[in-house]
């Protein structure tokens, strides 16, 4: 099975192919792709490497968009997101203009590389600039699916590809939130490549379990669609515990209701290692996220175990 | 692009700037840029107020946004905003705040008021028009020697060098406001990546028309426009 980063390459080209307006801008990260497959050699002008400056990528990409190009920019998540920020806040929100930001990295790809390549912010970061979509793919195909939507939609996306992946794809319209199976005592809602730890660690519990790849605009309405009776919701998320929490409050804002916010922490680990380490540090893995929803239930329940 | 005004345009600028400021005394940011500004919309772009949309207009950018008046009293006297709107400069409901936004402003390409934005965006912008193969429209932007201090545009310098953006001009306001300086002349910055460079007197019209003059070139033109200090 292919990597999300090569299923977002060898899209990239096939669009750089099939429409004109279609413009690559990359910082040496990812530059080795597109001259593998094809790209740089078929389209010079439309695959645009900058070096490293990621100030520039981002300004850069808001002129082509001035001139009617539909930017597709491509990095590390820190060098994307946080090291240019208010580059996506000016030079393309400021001036009205779209671009597609696809990201690598997330928060604990690298873990070996340390806290300079990790970005568990940057999802929260996007999400405070108006007019962004985000979306989580699960698996390569969501990536292909949501990644050809956004660039097929107009707008501007912040696409979060992680080497974290499910080994199950699911298949949903985009911005959608579907329902996986369905309980009584709680609603819990997996993004992207927290699905597969989730159903794992409440496999035995009378839990309702969402799926979201797109997180930004959250679809409200399926959660309140799924709400059960109790109104306590799990928002299990790949970055920074507690990013769309506000999202998923708000929709709730006239339904009491009780939220656990799973997800990375702030405090910064110094560690290394492997990616599944950090995933089990930051209780995201089957075991921390079966032990934050029992707690969670249970602490509400009178009846006993959240367990059947 | 014609107006009713002098070719010299002095004492239109000023009125149209007073009914901004609401007196003879303008801000320095709005005064030293006047002279270039001025020229560039009489005697270089190829722009059309009535069509702002044509994809072989000139572009001008300014990526300097501080002091905006000269800017918006060129506008009006050369058709793009109506003077009425001067008036009412700053008000809540008012398209013309002390840094300009291109959503609001008619002929107002990029918005602007963080320094270290509009080279990149006209490098991005010089590369699309080259992607699409249109090689007559120029890509103008207009930087402080102050806003030079911003590492983005060091970015954009090196880079447009490399990529020979032959129809990139940038046109650095010089009134020695950088507080570390630039020591070797700050068209040395330009110069060593691959542009050429004309320093001139900025506000000189026939100087700066010349400078701004379309030749052919291999890779872009930087003009550095000197003015009084604190200008």
């Amino acid at each position: 099975m292919d990597s999300m980063r090569e299923r977002f390459t060898q899209t990239t080209t096939d669009l750089l192919d099939e429409r004109g307006d279609v413009v690559v801008v990359l910082a040496d990260i990812g530059v080795a792709g597109f001259v593998e497959s094809g790209a740089v050699g078929r389209h010079p002008e439309r695959v645009i490497n900058v070096g490293i400056r990621e100030q520039l990528m981002i300004g850069l990409a808001g002129g082509l968009a001035l001139e009617g190009m539909r930017p597709i920019v491509h990095s590390y998540a820190p060098f994307l997101v946080e090291r240019p920020y208010e580059f996506l806040k000016l030079s393309l929100g400021h001036q009205d203009v779209d671009a597609v930001l696809v990201s690598i990295g997330a928060s604990y790809d690298a873990a070996a590389e340390g806290r300079t390549h990790q970005a568990p912010g940057d999802v929260a970061l996007v999400s405070l600039l108006p007019g962004w979509s985000v979306h989580v793919p699960g698996a390569a195909e969501e990536a292909e699916l949501l990644f050809r939507f956004a660039v097929a939609r107009g707008g501007r996306h912040y696409i979060r590809l992680s080497t974290e992946a499910n080994t199950t794809t699911v298949t949903t319209e985009p911005g959608r939130v579907v329902p996986l199976r369905t309980g009584s005592l709680g609603l819990v809602v997996a993004v992207g490549p927290m699905l597969q730890p989730t159903l794992e660690a409440v496999e035995d519990m009378d839990v309702t379990v969402l799926y979201a790849s797109t997180v930004l605009p959250f679809d409200g309405a399926a959660l309140r669609a799924h709400l059960p009776r109790r109104s306590a919701i799990v928002l299990v998320e790949p970055y920074a515990a507690g990013t769309s929490a506000h999202q998923v409050s708000a929709y709730l804002s006239d339904i009491p209701h009780r939220l656990l916010s799973l997800g990375v922490g702030d405090a910064e680990l110094r560690k290394y290692g492997t990616g599944e380490e950090h995933r089990a540090a930051h209780g995201l893995d089957a075991a921390g996220i079966r032990a934050g929803v029992v707690a969670f239930l249970e602490g509400a329940d009178q009846r006993g175990s959240a367990v059947r | 692009m014609k107006t009713t005004t002098s070719r010299d345009g002095s004492a239109e600028l000023h009125r149209l700037i007073s009914l901004m400021t609401g007196d003879e005394k303008h801000s320095a940011a709005a005064n030293s840029m006047l002279d270039v500004l001025w020229v560039l919309y009489t005697r270089v772009l190829e722009i059309d107020p009535e069509n702002l949309s044509d994809p072989l207009r000139d572009r001008f950018y300014l990526s300097k946004g501080h002091g905006p008046m000269a800017y918006y009293a060129v506008l009006a006297a050369c058709g793009f905003i109506d003077e009425s709107l001067l008036t009412t400069w700053t008000a809540f409901d008012s398209p013309l705040g002390t840094h300009p936004d291109r959503v609001l402003v008619p002929g107002v390409e990029v918005s602007s008021g963080s320094l270290g934005h509009g080279l990149g965006l006209a490098v991005g912008a010089t590369l699309a028009l080259r992607a699409r193969h249109l090689a007559a429209p120029r890509v103008f932007c207009l930087v402080g020697d102050g806003e030079l201090d911003e590492g983005s545009n060091h970015e954009a310098i090196q880079y447009a060098g490399r990529m020979e953006l032959d129809r990139l001009t940038a046109i650095v306001i010089d009134n020695r406001s950088s507080t570390h300086g630039w020591p070797g002349g700050i068209g040395l910055r330009f110069t060593t990546e691959g542009w050429t460079v004309d320093e001139i007197d900025g506000t000189d019209h026939d100087e700066i028309e010349a400078a701004l003059a379309d030749h052919p070139r291999l890779g872009p033109h930087a003009v550095v426009a000197r003015v009084p200090r604190g200008a």
